[in-house]
């Protein structure tokens, strides 16, 4: 159950223009690592809105999440150079080792998988990002010992 | 710059300095100074990317000696440095930049990338110090309209991809009716294939507030928003900081510089959607709703943000206004091609030499950059196949047309669009027809489903290719994808949609033989294609190396030295890594 105290400090320090919605959001996001249900209740109430306004707002964007994340969270860089460059062989590999698919949740809570479409170091190809730390010039062999670190 | 002391070490800590663990390495640098008790006789100065992707490069510059680069440093090698070089005066050979680095930047003019690797990003004082917001200074002493005439007679295009004119724009929105105006940087950078954006974020954020000011100024707006992509956490925390400092000095707020103009910026994140790089569908999303684009008109300069008139330039474009005001409309000018002047910056990446970002003249061939900065191919045996331009928007060129110069026009009558810059280097084992099922696979995820063309359209595209990478392709499949793309392109609401059938047309225009062999012959001649590759080893192209075995994760390839690799079949998940490492070709 998320903290309401917290949330509601986040919301208030908003203002009601509904120009707001994301940065609210993704404070929100930043705060809970997801964005709970009691939140679209919330914001909905404030922002004069109904909640499937804000849900559609939520699904359409790849940023946010409806539940809780793993502890790290593991993005694979999709885009041209990665994939030119094996992102393709990285993700598949992932989605075996971790045993979930996209978007979905180790059953340890550990990892999260995500896919993004470009995290813009085409140099660096190909690129994973686990939580905020970018690793370049990614193999399924260098990947394996990274990931390690991440308890 | 002048306000650094003579003897600085710069280290390169964008977002792929950082990576490759500049920040240990500046640690060390802190820590070796102090240990040898000279910390007091270097500034070090933590500078963006320079656009050379070498880990992590530093400069070090010793009074009456000059600069030394050093690349590919690591925070173990700080100490050699710090006793050999700065202490004992001689270099340190190993790490000292080689000649592919010189080549890079010889072949490069950098205007908007001048600063980028050279100044703190982080201090207002080092940019000032370079001319910064002297073109401010200066456009503030202009009427609002010789600003936006100096602008038009330089002839600047939207470096964001359509080209269009900027002076123009600026125009229509300086005419069009309206008490409250706005400025909005467009830093969603979502093209897979180029990061120019971020670099100039990174490494000068305050050339794109300067080119912001002035911009408000000719136009007479009140404000102006940044929209920047939540991917680049570091850009996002420079400009944060930038704004504050330019609030500080008053090169924003109610009084710039005295002049009375009131300007103002903020920045929102944007929050993952490619769409959002479309002026409509980033206009709603600041808004607050989802980035759904329009129909236009009314275009942003008439109606835009909040429904008021609104100018939209892309981060590049942007950093090029100081330079246009400093210098001169007819210096800026001088550079480039009658239709397309001054620089372009271009994103080298894939299978190239030197991966990172060169700033060439417009007109520039695509030859003389992959071969004069990038360097050529990855490696000498490669073959250069072809080069993709433009991102999801764009196209594959072949080998041939690669003495077209760079230059809206030209690139247009390709087929292919200049784009944002992205320019992805591709050899013989990138197969054509999977990078076009790509590159649908990518707008197809990234349409908006607002209009049919792009929601449903793209996606019969994309069955069709999966189809014939899958071996499963007929006669009629490509007289579908033209039909159907020609309908995409002539019906879709937006640019996303208009250009996303551009990768499919080029590929089938330029590689018609890939698709034949792909649908005819059920063979893919990259061997890239999972479901055409039969996953055998030619025993008389492989060195037995050995390297296919150690990337292989399912454990499937037999192998002992000075024996031919086997695979074995019922082991192999068909992931295709071992091909992707295999240097010789050998696996089909």
């Amino acid at each position: 159950v998320p903290d309401m105290d917290r949330l509601e400090e986040i919301v208030k320090s908003h203002g009601d223009a509904r120009g707001g919605l994301i940065p609210l959001l993704q404070d929100i996001q930043k705060a809970f690592g997801y964005v709970p249900e009691k939140a679209v209740e919330l914001v909905a109430r404030r922002l004069d809105m109904f909640p499937v306004e804000i849900y559609g707002v939520l699904t359409f964007y790849a940023q946010f999440r409806l539940s809780p994340p793993g502890r790290h969270s593991v993005r694979v860089c999709q885009g041209t150079a990665c994939y030119i460059m094996g992102g393709k062989q990285l993700l598949s590999h992932l989605r075996e080792k971790l045993d979930i698919d996209v978007n979905q949740t180790t059953a340890d809570g550990r990892f999260s998988l995500e896919r993004v479409a470009c995290l813009g170091c085409c140099g660096m190809a190909p690129v994973v990002m686990i939580d905020e730390d970018f690793h370049s010039r990614c193999t399924v062999a260098t990947l394996d010992q990274v990931i390690e670190d991440y308890t | 710059v002048s306000v650094a002391p003579m003897n600085t070490i710069r280290i390169c800590m964008g977002t792929s300095g950082i990576s490759a663990g500049a920040e240990d390495v500046a640690d060390a640098f802190t820590r070796e100074l102090e240990r040898h008790g000279i910390a007091d006789r270097f500034q070090i100065i933590r500078t963006g990317d320079r656009g050379l992707f070498r880990d992590v490069l530093v400069d070090v510059t010793v009074e009456g000696e000059g600069t030394t680069v050093y690349q590919y440093l690591r925070k173990e090698n700080v100490a050699d440095i710090v006793e050999q070089h700065l202490v004992g005066g001689t270099q340190v050979k190993k790490f000292v930049a080689d000649s592919d680095y010189e080549d890079f930047f010889a072949g490069q003019m950098r205007i908007v990338l001048g600063n980028c690797g050279l100044i703190d990003p982080e201090s207002i004082d080092d940019y000032v110090a370079s001319g910064g917001y002297a073109a401010l200074e200066k456009a503030l002493e202009l009427s609002p309209e010789q600003v936006v005439e100096t602008v038009n007679a330089s002839g600047l295009r939207g470096r964001g991809g359509a080209g269009f004119p900027t002076g123009r724009k600026w125009q229509f929105c300086r005419d069009a009716d309206g008490k409250r105006k706005h400025i909005v940087c467009n830093a969603d950078e979502g093209d897979p294939g180029a990061f120019m954006d971020r670099s100039i974020l990174e490494g000068d954020p305050h050339a794109v507030l300067e080119g912001m000011v002035i911009a408000g100024y000719a136009v007479g707006a009140c404000d102006g928003v940044i929209y920047c992509r939540a991917e680049y956490p570091l850009a996002v925390k420079r400009l944060v900081h930038a704004i504050e400092q330019a609030e500080a000095r008053g090169y924003l707020g109610t009084d710039i510089r005295g002049s009375g103009f009131a300007f103002n910026i903020s920045l929102m994140q944007g929050a993952g959607a490619f769409v959002c790089g479309e002026e409509t569908a980033l206009l709603a999303s600041i808004e607050g709703g989802k980035g759904i684009p329009r129909t236009r008109p009314p275009f942003p300069a008439q109606s835009g943000l909040w429904g008021e008139p609104t100018v939209i330039n892309n981060v590049e474009t942007l950093a090029n206004v100081r330079h246009i005001i400093a210098g001169g409309a007819e210096a800026f000018s001088a550079v480039g091609t009658e239709k397309s002047k001054g620089t372009k910056v271009f994103a080298l990446a894939g299978k190239i030499r030197n991966t990172g970002l060169v700033e060439v003249p417009m007109g520039t061939t695509i030859r003389d950059l992959v071969f004069g900065p990038g360097g050529g191919m990855a490696r000498k045996r490669d073959r250069f196949k072809a080069v993709q331009l433009g991102g999801p928007s764009g196209g594959c060129l072949p080998e041939s047309l690669c003495d077209v110069p760079i230059d809206y026009e030209s690139i247009a009558e390709t087929g292919a669009i200049m784009g944002s810059g992205g320019m992805i280097i591709m050899d013989s084992r990138t197969c054509m027809v999977d990078l076009a099922r790509y590159f649908l696979s990518f707008t197809v995820e990234e349409s908006c489903g607002k209009c049919v063309p792009c929601r449903v359209g793209l996606k019969r595209m994309l069955e069709v290719l999966e189809k014939i990478v899958g071996g499963h392709g007929t006669k009629q499949d490509v007289a579908f994808l033209r039909r159907m793309a020609s309908t995409i392109r002539e019906t879709a609401l937006c640019g996303l949609g208009n250009t996303a059938p551009n990768p499919v047309l080029t590929t089938l225009r330029y590689f018609p033989d890939e698709y034949d062999a792909h649908i005819n012959e059920k063979e893919c001649p990259s061997h890239a294609c999972a479901d055409l590759v039969h996953f055998e080893v030619m025993a008389d192209k492989c060195t037995k190396c050995g390297r296919c075995k150690s990337v292989c994760p399912a454990d499937a390839i037999e192998w002992k030295k000075g024996r031919a690799a086997r695979i074995d079949i019922d082991k192999c998940i068909r992931c295709t890594a071992c091909i992707a490492a295999c240097d010789f070709a050998a696996i089909r």
